[in-house]
């Protein structure tokens, strides 16, 4: 992985995606290691995105390196009309790594065939969000014990969810069982599904939430944006068909967890913040030891 | 009957004693080749007609260029436009060679991303396309991953 950028979920392995995880496991147990002593991290954030940068800022300070960058496009010359080229090049000349984010789509890509020193996409548009991936991951498998043979269950808006779409094909390797959960408008894309069947996997989809609650060992929830309806009434009939309340996840399986890529908004109840099945907030804090492990994998420091 | 078709086709668009013919272009896409091949710009001959007869597709285009082979990844360009067609080369008025057009495994800067939001309608890059499925014609952005169908296929 020395070197290599994390573009795309698709851009490593099975096999290097396992090893990331074994790592942050590692992290996790010690989050504090002085594997980055001297290195320069810029982290550029051409749109804001406070929780995913400060993820990755903690990591970056828990391994000992120095943070450079800015935190939205307005503080940057990309104000001043400068090209990300020539971002990339000139900040390239100041760091070891570069993570970024930014609005264009392909955007990370583009930035890896210009850039001398390697690129971590911390979320492109509406395509890629890799680290989040991982992170995904890492917290199925920590909560179930294996990555293998995982009943999962997709709920709200697979349509335009990028998250989603990169679990799910990462999740094709692992033999997992997929369970959609959507209404019809925002049903997951053609092109994943055909991915899904080509790694001769079963998906099955469902408008409602209720039989899939029984059998799922994660219940990934998504938050359902209002502005991706056209018909109001649509919208406000799914935003109650898509609420997890304390109830609904009374007749769930033990080891069954709710994770959601946050923020939410009203698809889970706070009330259900108290249950030890809800888990997105230590999904987020699994974000630090899953980058953590990435740095140091890149930068060839562990 | 189809003898006389042949002779006549012949008269209107004559004989090469050496280069190449780029046959059974489908008639609408003839001006599209003749772009993507760059052919505006040459100064070799260049005869063309458009709207012939065709035993096979109705109405069909042709081009015939003078002193000029083309490498095969030059001419499989124009695979996305004119899937049909048929290259043949032509030495001291001989047939040499019949070449079936294959549709490339990547297109490369000559089509626009029909995504508004992707990088490369935003900053001048060339783009790239990776074809995942040659017989639906289907292709991917190499950067913003979105694939498009054979309809939403626009040119640069």
């Amino acid at each position: 992985m020395k070197n290599k950028s994390l573009l795309s979920i698709n851009d490593y392995s099975k096999e290097e995606h396992i090893q990331i995880l074994d790592h942050a496991e590692k992290f996790e147990k010690k989050p504090i290691q002085n594997l980055l002593n001297g290195y320069v991290i810029a982290t550029l954030f051409f749109e804001p995105s406070t929780r995913t940068r400060l993820s990755f800022e903690s990591a970056i300070s828990r391994l000992g390196g120095r943070v450079i960058g800015f935190a939205d496009s307005s503080s940057s010359s990309v104000s001043k009309g400068e090209t990300l080229k020539d971002t990339i090049l000139t900040v390239s000349n100041y760091a070891d790594l570069i993570v970024m984010r930014h609005p264009k789509e392909g955007s990370a890509r583009y930035a890896s065939e210009v850039s001398p020193v390697p690129i971590i996409n911390a979320g492109d548009g509406a395509n890629q969000h890799p680290t989040q991936c991982l992170l995904d991951m890492y917290s199925i498998r920590k909560t179930q014990g294996t990555l293998n043979d995982i009943k999962i269950a997709f709920v709200g808006d697979l349509k335009y969810g990028r998250t989603v779409h990169s679990l799910v094909i990462a999740l094709c390797n692992f033999n997992t069982e997929f369970h959609f959960v959507s209404p019809p408008s925002l049903k997951l894309p053609n092109s994943i599904k055909r991915h899904i069947k080509k790694n001769n996997l079963s998906f099955q989809e469902y408008y409602e939430l209720d039989n899939i609650l029984p059998i799922a060992d994660i219940i990934y929830m998504t938050r359902i944006q209002q502005e991706r309806f056209s018909d109001p009434i649509e919208y406000e009939r799914v935003k109650n068909v898509y609420k997890l309340t304390p109830d609904l996840i009374e007749n769930t399986k033990e080891n069954m967890k709710i994770m959601h890529p946050l923020p939410r908004v009203n698809e889970i109840v706070e009330s259900v913040d108290e249950s030890s099945k809800a888990y997105y907030f230590t999904q987020a804090l699994n974000g630090v030891y899953v980058r953590q492990a990435l740095l140091t994998s890149i930068l060839g420091k562990i | 009957m189809i003898k006389e078709n042949k002779t006549r086709k012949e008269l209107i668009v004559s004989a090469i004693d050496n280069g190449t013919v780029i046959d059974h272009i489908p008639a609408k896409s003839l001006f599209q080749v003749i772009k993507i091949l760059n052919l505006e710009g040459f100064e070799n001959q260049v005869l063309f007609g458009t709207n012939l007869d065709s035993k096979k597709y109705q109405k069909k285009a042709l081009i015939k260029v003078r002193n000029k082979f083309f490498k095969i990844d030059e001419i499989n360009k124009i695979a996305l436009v004119a899937p049909t067609a048929t290259i043949i080369v032509i030495k001291n008025y001989d047939v040499i060679e019949k070449i079936d057009i294959e549709i490339p495994d990547q297109i490369i800067n000559l089509v626009k991303c029909f995504n508004p939001n992707c990088i490369t309608n935003h900053e001048k890059i060339p783009t790239k396309f990776i074809v995942i499925d040659k017989d639906e014609l289907q292709v991917q952005c190499h950067y913003c991953e979105k694939i498009m169908e054979k309809e939403e296929i626009v040119f640069l």
